[in-house]
């Protein structure tokens, strides 16, 4: 026997580059548009160009004859093969009329799918697409929420009765968490209310959705640009009555998702009826305009909020009733995303008293579903924005405000008012180190002082003390939440012969990290090399079991799966140590990869020599099947629950209205963290992502229902040069929840930010009498609150260009919502 | 990108593209970088029989010295234009405005020619075109002709150009001593159109401002001359309050868009808040 000498340093911990990023960025990528088999046909979609009209005729009949042309089919054509794409969110009495992949009698958005080409080349199926002849006989747009709920109200779905399709409540009396929130709307000393807008906002991946479909005898395989092959798997075979052992799902490299890529998608199963009915492999690849239509969009909700307090600040009730925009279907998990939130609008905060009511609406626009933090952006915006109106009406420091009521650190764990317990935290620590970094007393001087001085341009500061439930999640709760799934994830350890070790993650990535995050926990876990872990993820042959990507599970589910995996490894090799090393079990020690006989250093086996000794079988104890391999399904108890304290500075020129950020400062607690520089990346962008939603980003529609930020020209994206060099630092209190102590990243950043960006615009404003601003806080809306003492109004929804919408119709007004 | 079918031509010589684009009739396009057509062809919006390349012409690419005035090739990059020793020495504007266009992609693949013979309104070099009194250089199967400024921009994408003529370049009058410039521009993204923008320039004469040229970027369906600005300028003080007076004219006569980044009234407001600045930026003031 040898022993090792170099051992691996711990891996956790380290801000490793990410080993995915070589073929990422030098161009040696696999996305599923780079797949081409022999015989490929190429999909075009047609979609409605109408927001909500009757199919009265169609003729396919010019579009079949034109060059190249294999087959055209329309609704009629999978009118009883289709069935219903799924909704994996069933509380009792939802309202679902069904999903219909394509359109067969009826368009309820513009971007619907009413006909399907497949050709020879992609040219030619999108030049047949104009050959399609299709008479529509429209039907009144349904466009505003409220309007869309009331009595006689046009109806999206004919057959239904009301277009509201769920009504979903919690109150803390009736759940017995807190007192019932009546009484602290009776008693309050203080009341204040508000109506906050969340936009509808577009994920905007960045590598457009793409589908491949080869028949497979009974069955199918599919390339799709997804986050979740898994649960593709088995709906797409649930909705078209496949058998599941005969589906394969493969998610290739996958570019982003944001959510965006949370769906049993129409063009999914259309490309696999058009693959079967023709026997022959197809490919669809949208372009992005079709994204920015017809992909699901985000957000959407009107949230009227009510907060209750003492006179000394001391909060009592928190009351939230939401209107959420589904679009015209209920899509996977669209109606769910409020629920998502419904336990986090009390957040840090120590409540008596809370109520929690959402309604899904049906409308004539594109369906919405998960988008970054999926109902958690919207509670924590609605809490920490009306904190900031609560201190206002006080004449309280909002930072005061926020001290006298949040969870204290010593108080953890801590059962919140809406029933959940947060096992760790620090709010006092993380807000501490960010005041600091931020330089927040001379920004407060500052800030005065531009106000007493009138300056034109005034600073404003904001602030967000944020935390969120994720880690999706323990599988009873979301059964009793109505979920038609789990929250288990798988992980399999094999060691091969040479030592190397491959680990299958049902997590499936879209650009996370996994592979080097997760390589990290196995080489500290196994004591081996980095570069000797493989990670096999995201084909449902080679990865059977797993749930995917989303709600900064993969961590603290996923990565946590592997821990319990590699720790049976170790198991298995220690009995094999035993018999390699002559010694018992109970006096082995495993350290840094290698089995060591206590108290008689010297005498070591490694993992590598355990591996290959299993792989020859020649010297194995009696009754020891030849494999260290093991796999393990994890289920978590809870949700982790990160947290952190995000300050943001804007200027704000009075005269034009631009907003201009000037210093950004965040301090996370995500746990213990596997690799620093993930967790920097993941905040970077979610930072990115949540300050757009603040100050770019919205998905407008006009008055017919047609979307006018169909082109990235008007759907503006902020790049590198619109943002601010950010300050991050972390915090660190472990998870009790999982074995490695961590919280999830991959959303905080989108959830935390676009408050703090509103609450630092809002107090550069309060002097001009503005308590509130519509996101986005465009230029023009700053400057019409700055001279109208108001909220900023609508926006004009015509386009901007020649690439973008073709009428400049406006709508005015404060309580013309344009969502 | 997968635009309707059309033909597609590459002539190596103005001559050979002013044939092509006789020879294809109404429905040609011209193709230089491709920024502007390329998403036009790409979103459908437009069906050209016709495409006629020329972004291999060099005798339509560069920058030269005539004497009286630099002429730049129609087929030039912006970022050529950008870098060009003439253009900063005799049309600082033009290097700046060029400057704010888009992104650097876009400025290393579209021409300065391109961009004004798409007459975006909202493109950001037509109004520093109209401000230094540019020619642009016509060649057709007449023969070549020179389009004021004045008369180049006829309406929203429209130009005074045939369609068998090609835009091959354009000629900047060299600004005498004592003139000075700024290009203003105002957007909500780095990356995005001009919301509203003013191209300012101003030869200043013991203390005051002896003459000034102001152009607006997308108050109306064609780039515009803030003329009634240029006229309260003309003999003012360089003082912050004149200015801010005479700028206070710079929506009259304009025809605002009202879109998504703004309606009229708020682009009417940014047009003079813009003036004052341009023009108090280029006084050095």
């Amino acid at each position: 026997m040898t022993s090792v000498e170099d051992r691996p340093a711990a891996e956790i911990g380290q801000s490793r580059r990410r080993k995915e990023d070589r073929h990422l960025i030098t161009g040696r990528t696999n996305w599923t548009d780079n797949i081409t088999l022999p015989g490929m046909l190429h999909l075009a979609m047609l979609r409605s160009p109408l927001a909500h009209a009757r199919i009265t005729s169609v003729d396919t009949t010019e579009a079949k004859n034109r060059s190249g042309v294999i087959g055209v089919f329309t609704g009629q054509d999978f009118k009883d093969v289709q069935g219903s794409l799924p909704c994996a969110w069933a509380p009792d009495g939802l309202v679902n009329p069904g999903t219909p992949s394509i359109a067969v009698d009826q368009v309820n958005f513009a971007g619907e799918i009413v006909a399907v080409v497949a050709a020879r080349s992609k040219y030619e199926a999108q030049d047949a697409l104009e050959a399609i002849e299709i008479d529509y006989d429209p039907l009144p747009p349904v466009l505003g929420m409220e309007e869309a709920v009331k009595d006689g109200a046009d109806l999206v779905h004919p057959g239904t009765s009301s277009n509201k399709i769920y009504t979903w409540e919690f109150e803390s009396g009736a759940a017995g968490t807190g007192i019932p929130i009546q009484e602290a709307l009776d008693t309050a000393e203080v009341t204040v209310q508000r109506r906050f807008i969340q936009q509808r906002l577009i994920p905007a991946f960045m590598e457009p959705r793409s589908t491949v479909v080869q028949p497979v005898g009974d069955g199918v395989t599919m390339w799709s640009a997804t986050q979740i092959p898994h649960i593709l798997r088995t709906l797409l075979a649930a909705t078209l009555g496949l058998a599941e052992h005969k589906v394969r799902v493969i998610a290739p490299d996958v570019g982003g998702g944001f959510g965006g890529k949370i769906a049993v998608m129409p063009e999914e199963v259309l490309c696999t009826l058009v693959a079967r009915a023709l026997n022959k492999p197809v490919k669809w690849t949208e372009s992005r305009s079709e994204s920015l239509l017809s992909a699901h969009h985000g957000r959407d909700q009107i949230q009227d909020i009510t907060i209750t307090a003492k006179k000394d600040g001391t909060v009592t009730g928190l009351d939230v009733h939401l209107y959420a925009d589904m679009g015209a279907y209920n899509r996977l998990f669209g109606p769910s995303v409020p629920v998502l939130g419904a336990f986090m609008y009390n957040a840090i905060y120590k409540f008596a008293a809370y109520r929690f009511v959402s309604e899904g609406v049906f409308t004539t626009k594109t369906p919405t579903d998960a988008y970054r933090g999926a109902g958690r952006p919207e509670a924590t915006y609605a809490v920490e924005r009306i904190m900031d109106e609560l201190a206002q009406e006080l004449g309280m420091d909002p930072l005061e405000l926020r001290r006298k009521n949040w969870i204290k650190h010593e108080e953890f764990p801590f059962t919140t008012v809406a029933g959940l317990t947060y096992d760790s935290g620090n709010y006092e620590a993380a807000t501490a180190k960010a005041l600091e970094l931020m330089g927040w007393e001379e920004l407060k001087a500052e800030r005065d002082r531009r106000r007493a001085d009138k300056d034109p341009v005034q600073l404003g500061l904001g602030i967000s003390t944020f935390t969120e439930m994720c880690g999706l999640a323990p599988s009873r709760i979301l059964g009793s939440l109505a979920f038609g799934a789990g929250g288990w994830e798988h992980a399999s350890v094999r060691m091969l012969a040479t030592g190397k070790v491959e680990v299958v993650t049902g997590a499936s990535p879209h650009g996370q990290g996994h592979e080097t995050a997760f390589s990290q926990i196995v080489a500290d876990k196994l004591g081996v090399a980095f570069d000797d872990v493989e990670i096999l993820h995201g084909d449902t042959q080679s990865s059977p079991k797993g749930l995917d990507t989303y709600g900064s599970r993969s961590l603290a589910v996923g990565g946590a799966a592997i821990v319990k995996a590699a720790d049976k490894v170790v198991e298995k090799a220690r009995r094999i140590a035993a018999h390699l090393l002559e010694a018992s079990e109970d006096d082995l020690e495993f350290d840094k990869g290698s089995f060591s006989v206590k108290g008689s250093p010297g005498s070591s086996v490694s993992m590598g020599e355990i591996a290959f000794a299993t792989f020859l079988g020649h010297n194995l104890p009696d009754g020891i099947e030849p494999s260290l391999d093991a796999d393990a399904t994890y289920d978590p108890v809870n949700f982790s629950f990160p947290h952190g304290t995000h300050l943001c500075a804007v200027e704000v020129d009075t005269d034009t209205g631009f907003t201009k950020i000037r210093k950004y400062v965040c301090v996370d607690d995500v746990g213990k963290p596997i690799n620093p520089l993930i967790i920097e990346g993941q905040v970077h962008g979610g930072l990115a992502q949540g300050i757009a939603q603040a100050l770019y980003e919205e998905a407008v529609y006009d008055e017919s229902g047609n979307l006018t930020t169909g082109t990235f020209v008007d759907y503006t994206l902020p790049s590198a040069a619109d943002l601010p060099s950010f300050t991050t630092d972390r915090n660190e209190t472990a998870s009790t929840y999982n074995d490695l102590g961590v919280k999830g990243v991959g959303e905080a950043g989108t959830i935390a930010s676009t408050p703090a960006v509103i609450n630092a615009v809002v107090d550069a404003l309060r002097p001009f009498g503005v308590n509130d601003i519509r996101m986005p806080a465009t230029p023009e809306r700053v400057w019409r609150a700055v001279h109208e003492a108001s909220a900023g109004g609508g926006r004009a929804e015509g386009g901007t260009t020649a690439y973008g919408g073709a009428s400049t119709t406006t709508s005015d007004g404060e309580g013309g919502f344009l969502q | 990108m997968i635009p309707a079918e059309f033909e597609y031509t590459r002539p190596a010589t103005v001559g050979d593209a002013v044939s092509a684009l006789t020879a294809a009739g109404e429905d040609a396009k011209v193709l230089a970088g491709g920024q502007s057509l390329i998403p036009v062809l790409r979103l459908r919006l437009a069906y050209p029989t016709t495409v006629v390349d020329v972004g291999r012409i060099d005798e339509m690419r560069g920058v030269r010295d005539e004497g009286d005035a630099i002429v730049i090739g129609a087929a030039t990059t912006h970022h050529e234009v950008m870098r060009d020793p003439l253009v900063a020495e005799h049309a600082a504007l033009l290097a700046q405005a060029t400057g704010t266009v888009a992104d650097p992609q876009v400025r290393h693949r579209g021409t300065f020619g391109g961009a004004l013979a798409h007459a975006d309104p909202a493109g950001d070099l037509g109004a520093c075109a109209l401000a230094l009194g540019c020619e642009f250089v016509a060649s057709g199967p007449g023969g070549e002709r020179r389009i004021p400024a004045t008369e180049f921009f006829v309406d929203y994408l429209t130009t005074a150009l045939n369609p068998d003529e090609v835009l091959t370049s354009i000629r900047v009058p060299k600004l005498g001593a004592g003139w000075s410039s700024h290009y203003e521009k105002f957007n909500r993204v780095a990356q995005a159109w001009s919301i509203v923008a003013v191209a300012a320039l101003v030869r200043r004469e013991n203390g005051s401002i002896a003459e000034a040229r102001v152009g607006l970027t997308n108050m109306g369906t064609t780039p515009l001359r803030a003329s009634a600005v240029e006229q309260a300028l003309a003999g003012a003080d360089a003082t912050e309050a004149a200015i801010g007076a005479a700028a206070e004219h710079a929506a009259e006569g304009t025809n605002a868009p009202s879109d998504l980044s703004g309606k009229a009234d708020y682009r009417e407001h940014l047009a003079r808040v813009l003036t004052k600045r341009a023009v108090l930026s280029a006084a050095g003031s």
